[in-house]
């Protein structure tokens, strides 16, 4: 049974909207890239807005349409993978938005379908239970509402566009992967994980086909991650 | 693999996932190592997509050319606390000016 909770004053529930909002409005921004870049990867527009209303994660969406641009549809079965291994996070989120928001029935479904980066950030971020709720389900939304209509209007002027390149969208998404690994950088470990997978990826990059040297790159962190603290050095040491 | 069955087949792994965290009891996931291998996992796939992104051209082979220095300005943007969508526009503006000037 939820524990009843104070219900949130008028200032708190303001303050947790305005922030939601923004959130909603600057994540959904950055969807007019994506959907330049997902019609320039040869998807069509309604395979790229069921990839905004569907998979609706903006790293996995990425991912796809980066690894589609480099090695077309014959590289679609690595799209998919590294799609769901950065989904996997989605995932945990999931494990920590369930706790706090107590919800049963159908409602988990929209609640999973919303559970994302900001959603989660915002959700979690607040000290009340009830703005906890209020902050996850609000950005989700925002965020939901933003990042589809922006979609479907990057997706329709890329098509007028022609060359992304020319705006620079091509380096949006490299930048939008560095602004999501950023706040994860904070750990030691993540920093040698991360030049580790790095380098990697590119060492493979020139023999192997699209999406491969992520994935690579990807086996390197769980090899490391499965690895008892004490041996990670010796091994990072040992691949070089 | 067709485009919808790619688009489909992500859409819904990655909703299976999403929704794992609301259906399976908590203590199946619980893990050590499973919170060790999936804390490292996003560093690694992000880490790696932005090396490939930025510095690999067709057939994977390592170029320079305007995204770097993009990116270059995304990461300076970072360390200055700038917010996400500023990073963004910062990148894809300064690729832009690059190219139109003939760099890249």
């Amino acid at each position: 049974m939820p524990m009843s909770e104070p219900p949130l004053g008028g200032q708190r529930r303001k303050e947790v909207l305005r922030q939601s909002l923004s959130v909603g409005v600057a994540t959904g921004a950055y969807a007019i890239s994506f959907g330049a870049l997902s019609v320039a990867a040869g998807l069509d527009l309604w395979q790229t807005i069921a990839l905004s209303a569907l998979l609706f994660s903006g790293a996995s969406q990425f991912a796809i349409v980066g690894v589609i641009t480099a090695g077309g549809s014959g590289a679609a079965a690595a799209a998919v993978a590294t799609s769901t291994l950065l989904g996997i996070r989605n995932g945990l989120y999931g494990l920590q938005m369930s706790r706090l928001l107590e919800v049963s029935g159908l409602r988990r479904f929209a609640a999973a379908q919303l559970t994302i980066d900001e959603s989660t950030a915002v959700g979690v971020a607040q000290p009340e239970r009830s703005a906890q709720r209020l902050g996850f389900w609000a950005t989700g939304l925002a965020v939901f509402a933003m990042w589809n209509l922006l979609t479907i209007l990057g997706a329709v002027v890329g098509n007028a566009l022609g060359d992304p390149k020319r705006f620079g969208l091509d380096a949006a998404a490299p930048a939008a992967f560095c602004g999501l690994l950023w706040p994860r950088l904070k750990a030691g470990d993540a920093r040698a994980v991360a030049a580790v997978a790095a380098v990697i990826a590119l060492v493979v990059a020139p023999h192997a086909p699209a999406g491969i040297p992520v994935l690579v790159a990807a086996l390197a962190a769980i090899v490391a991650g499965l690895l008892p603290p004490r041996h990670r050095g010796q091994v990072d040491n040992g691949r070089g | 693999m067709t485009l919808w069955t790619t688009v489909l087949l992500a859409s819904g792994l990655a909703f299976a996932l999403k929704l794992v965290g609301y259906v399976v009891p908590h203590q199946t996931l619980d893990h050590p190592v499973i919170s060790r291998v999936t804390a490292m996992l996003p560093v690694a796939l992000l880490s790696a997509l932005v090396a490939v992104q930025t510095f690999t051209g067709s057939g994977g082979v390592l170029t320079l050319d305007a995204r770097a220095a993009g990116v270059a300005v995304a990461v300076t943007a970072l360390l200055l606390r700038a917010p996400f969508l500023v990073v963004v526009i910062l990148a894809s503006v300064t690729a832009a000016a690059l190219r139109a000037f003939g760099w890249g």
